[in-house]
């Protein structure tokens, strides 16, 4: 770690208080070090943790199986319903906001004027948005999508009972589509400014449209980092719980969920009932285990595959240099 | 450039004979009191000349003089540019190109344009020059093949490139890439090319080459050509307008610019005292 | 070769009707689409800030009254009272009430007047029955309930009488995101230094995709993690009576925060120009003297942002919390339990009556929480934007 590389002979004796000076660095350096140590510790202990007990209560059956009402039995209990619902829900959420925001990101990157104190007081609402917690998007989605659009749609519908105003698969993946709604923004703008101002002037002085230019020559450049943001928002999104406990979450249900406006068994609420609701913690933990390795699995693969998108066009960029 | 100094400009082979080789109009271009603005600041005052038909014309003066604006203004590229304001008019062929009635799109499709930093898409080769066809809506695949084959050799680059069409233009030496940006821009047959500062990243080989296309290149295009290099206004444009802090301080042939200019600042300028 | 005209493509000329949404209908409805599309998902971001407003208006305007014990008006007195009184008398909207007939509006009173009936006589009694206890005062200050020998914060919305002070959940909710950010912090930086200033190319490519990784586990597996194991282990190695608490969850909640503060730390160190560092190098200093006096202190504004935005991540996490601590305690005693504002929204709403003042209050919380994690993000915006633009140079 010695900074100064010693040139000359006057500059020897320096080189001597460097040497003193250093213990000052190498304490830094093991501090600082140790830091990270600490933190990859902290991350190997609970991967390594919920690997080694997950694992073994872990099986085709569990995967594929219909609990009954009672799913703190280890030898009937299953997944299935909370593997659907999860992905059912994160699904939904993907259609509508991964088109909405990319073109949101578009309009404001491409068309929006840029001083106007508007599209500054969006951005920032947008921005800031991504930092709000996401229990307070739980409630915007109780407050606007069920008690306000639901009982509304009711009304109109005239449906004899609430079908609309109450939670359901549909409410929570709309939920979740506006609180992921701002990151899919943010990522998809930087990667939209990422692209080089000539590239667009190139193309508009052959004579294309805004919207050519945008199609052809915008797009297919930024879409690794859309495609990065968007899952990376996608697999948080697949882990949140507190958006979902009152827009949709059931605690149980008996079958899988049919129509959009049916309630849903969900990984995430699943592993927060298993270890708060349990009779017997030591009896249920292998249950508990397994099923927090479905979810993990699940939102891993969302993170891994964006994290090798990313490196391969990293690579790419690299080699067109 | 300080070597300009010194020795007479040796005054480039197309600007030899005089007055300059026009084969067509005369007042291909005719600005008209041309003035533009970022918003309070202004960048071009009062501008009227005429640039003629397929010949060379050399934007020359100091950096910040209004020469690329006034270029970006014969295809409306600074419209890109919210704070701008233009009064004056811009006539192409005759046309008022700023009319409203105009179709912007049209233009540039008329009058293309090579920047100062080569900007090939990130697309293979034959992509890059094909883009601009395409766009016209040409599908037919052989007709394409043909249309960047004849555009690459008229960019003198096809014997280069066409073992590799479809590898990535990017892979492509800055020489390479900028002739590569001008068999784009001829690709779709614009009646005028405008050129910013073509060479300005070359090193002198890839220059050369640069310059001898254009020279080639000015039997079918209408050829302007914004540079900071001298040697290299006096070697291929057949006119040249000298620019200093937005105002046009004079215009005509390249070999009277460069060797009997009328103006003291001009002369200050060519014979590098200033600039 | 064949000879391909490429000019013949052209439409006719640049003159005329060849242009905007006539010459290229197709694009011109795109854009526009593309307008809309845009406008609406605007439009429902800014919606969040008024919904959760707009339920919890009632709240800050002084409209909801919960008092147990309400005066009644006899049903034959229908015709007595005006229309207005009455309405409000009820607690119907206009709509509601313009839509009702006579005789739902006598049974409306009926219900009314039994509810009143079924409280047992010793509330009915009781001093508190007649406050609103949605009221300011009782929100915030302490208020000596019927029983109790001094006046207290009690947050209870369950029983007769409805206590809704939020002071507990206010210091539920600073109590373990403190904790968190007090073990976080040091180990955040610590290793944002590290990466940015001491570690090699190999190092950093092993350590920033761990802790992406990190920031991927949702935070229900962290909680759980912290139920089972984790409170297990720092019981055993702290020695406090109550095994799950504040701190537990601040530990958990503070492996949560890790990444934003690391991430943020190390773009703001990271982004300290080169130059510096290099500059420092040159004149001997060694690599701890030139991350100490150069590089933190230009990157100190990023760091505090840094530490700023992990509060926002931290005190508005609801999953970590609600697992590990939920019972109400009024005591800035790290080792026992709190109930923060996350937790208390999480664990009632779904119990709350729509439209009622416990749901009004859950959403004034929310509400809250929303103001002081966007503000919160907002602060921690600006200082990096500063920081950003004063260290590329611009003004």
């Amino acid at each position: 770690m010695t900074g100064a590389r010693v040139m000359n002979g006057q500059a020897v004796t320096r080189h001597f208080r460097a040497e003193r000076r250093d213990v000052g660095s190498h304490f830094f350096a093991a501090l600082t070090g140790l830091s990270t140590l600490f933190i990859l510790c902290i991350l190997a202990v609970i991967l390594i943790n919920i690997t080694w007990n997950g694992w073994q209560g872990l099986s085709w059956r569990f995967i594929t199986t219909i609990p009954k009402k009672d799913f703190f039995d280890i030898s009937t209990t299953g997944v299935l319903p909370m593997i659907v619902g999860t992905t059912i829900r994160v699904f939904v959420m993907t259609f509508f906001v991964l088109p909405v925001g990319v073109i949101t990101a578009i309009y404001l990157t491409e068309y929006a004027p840029v001083r106007s104190p508007v599209t500054r007081i969006i951005r920032g609402a947008v921005n800031n948005l991504a930092g709000v917690p996401s229990i307070v998007f739980g409630l915007f989605g109780l407050g606007f999508f069920i008690n306000f659009i639901g009982h509304h749609m009711d009304t109109i519908l005239r449906s004899p009972e609430p079908t609309w105003s109450h939670p359901s698969i549909l409410w929570a993946s709309l939920t979740l589509a506006v609180m992921t709604l701002p990151v899919v923004i943010v990522a998809t703008e930087e990667s939209l400014r990422a692209i080089p101002m000539g590239l667009r002037e190139a193309s508009l002085a052959l004579g294309a449209t805004k919207l050519e230019t945008i199609i052809k020559v915008v797009l297919p450049q930024a879409l690794p980092g859309i495609m990065t943001g968007g899952i990376l928002a996608v697999s948080r999104a697949a882990g949140e719980v507190a958006p979902i406990l009152f827009t949709g979450v059931a605690y149980y249900m008996a079958d899988l969920p049919k129509r959009l406006t049916d309630q849903f068994m969900d990984l995430g609420y699943h592993v927060f009932v298993l270890s708060t609701q349990s009779p017997n913690i030591e009896q249920t933990r292998p249950i508990l285990y397994a099923t927090v390795i479905v979810l993990l699995a699940l939102t891993f693969a969302l993170n891994v595959t964006a994290v090798l998108i990313r490196a391969r066009v990293r690579k790419r960029l690299r080699a067109l240099g | 450039m300080h070597d300009t100094t010194l020795k007479p400009l040796e005054v480039g082979r197309a600007a030899s004979a005089e007055p300059p080789p026009s084969t067509g109009k005369v007042n291909f271009i005719e600005v008209q009191n041309l003035s533009l603005w970022y918003g309070e600041a202004q960048a071009l005052k009062d501008i009227s000349f005429d640039i003629g038909e397929r010949v060379v014309t050399a934007f020359i003066g100091p950096s910040g003089c209004g020469k690329s604006t006034l270029l970006r203004c014969f295809n409306r590229m600074n419209d890109l540019i919210d704070s701008v304001r233009i009064s004056g008019t811009v006539k192409i062929g005759g046309h008022d190109i700023n009319a409203p009635e105009v179709d912007v799109i049209e233009l540039r499709k008329r009058v293309g344009m090579v920047f100062q930093k080569s900007n090939p898409f990130p697309k293979s080769v034959y992509d890059n020059v094909a883009y601009g066809p395409r766009l016209l809506g040409i599908r037919n695949r052989s007709e394409l093949s043909a249309i960047v084959e004849e555009s690459l050799r008229k960019a003198a680059l096809w014997d280069e490139v066409k073992d590799r069409l479809h590898e990535s233009g990017l892979g492509l030496s800055g020489g390479q890439q900028q002739r590569l940006c001008i068999a784009r821009a001829i690709a779709v047959e614009p009646e005028i090319l405008l050129m910013d500062e073509p060479a300005s990243a070359l090193d002198p080989l890839a220059t050369s080459r640069i310059e001898d296309l254009i020279l080639e290149l000015k039997r079918d295009y209408t050829i302007v050509i914004v540079t900071h290099n001298m040697q290299q206004a006096a070697r291929i444009s057949d006119y040249t307008a000298f620019f200093y802090l937005g105002e046009l301080i004079e215009y005509g042939p390249t070999r009277k610019i460069f060797t009997n200019p009328s103006r003291k600042q001009t002369e200050d300028y060519v014979t590098g005292r200033f600039g | 070769m064949q000879k391909v005209s490429v000019a013949r493509k052209r439409t006719i000329g640049w003159m005329g009707v060849h242009r905007g949404h006539r010459a290229r209908p197709l694009e011109w409805l795109a854009e526009k689409l593309i307008f809309l599309v845009s406008l609406s998902a605007i439009v429902v971001i800014l919606l969040i800030f008024l919904f959760v407003a707009r339920e919890a208006m009632p709240i800050f305007l002084g409209q909801m009254n919960s008092a147990l014990v309400l005066p009644t008006i006899p049903v034959e007195e229908i015709d007595k009272v005006g229309p207005e009184e009455l309405r409000r008398y009820l607690g119907l909207t206009k709509k509601q009430f313009a839509e009702m007939d006579r005789d739902t509006l006598k049974t409306l009173m009926e219900v009314r007047i039994e509810a009143q009936v079924e409280i047992p006589p010793q509330f009915r009694e009781d001093k508190d029955a007649r406050i609103n206890t949605t009221e300011w005062r009782y929100l915030l200050k302490p208020h000596q309930w019927t029983g109790y020998d001094r006046p207290v914060y009690i947050w209870q919305p369950i029983g007769w009488i409805k206590k809704y002070n939020i002071i507990p959940l206010l210091i539920g909710s600073v109590k373990p995101t403190l904790v968190g950010l007090l073990f976080a912090t040091p180990l955040a930086i610590g290793a944002a230094i590290y990466v940015s200033q001491l570690a090699g190319d190999r190092t950093r490519e092993l350590v920033k995709p761990a802790i992406e990784l990190l920031s991927g586990i949702p935070s229900v597996v962290i909680g759980f993690f912290a139920l089972l194991v984790m409170a297990s282990v720092l019981q055993s190695l702290f020695r406090y009576e109550v095994r799950l608490n504040a701190f537990v969850a601040g530990i958990a909640l503070g492996i949560a925060v890790i990444p934003i503060v690391f991430s943020i730390s190390e773009d703001a160190l990271t982004s300290v120009p080169r130059s510096y560092t290099q500059a420092a190098l040159a004149l001997g200093a060694s690599r701890w003297q030139t991350a100490y006096q150069i590089v933190l202190p230009a990157a100190l504004p990023g760091v505090f942002a840094a530490v700023v935005l992990g509060f926002g991540r931290a005190i508005g996490e609801t999953m970590i919390v609600l697992m590990i601590c939920s019972a109400s305690v009024v005591s800035w005693n790290i080792f026992e339990s709190a109930r923060g504002i996350t937790t208390t929204i999480a664990a009632e709403m779904a119990e709350a009556v729509t439209g009622g003042h416990h749901y009004r209050i859950l959403f004034m919380l929310g509400a809250l929480l929303f103001a002081v994690t966007f503000l919160s993000n907002l602060a921690g915006d600006i200082i990096i934007h500063r920081l950003k633009a004063k260290l590329e140079g611009k003004k």
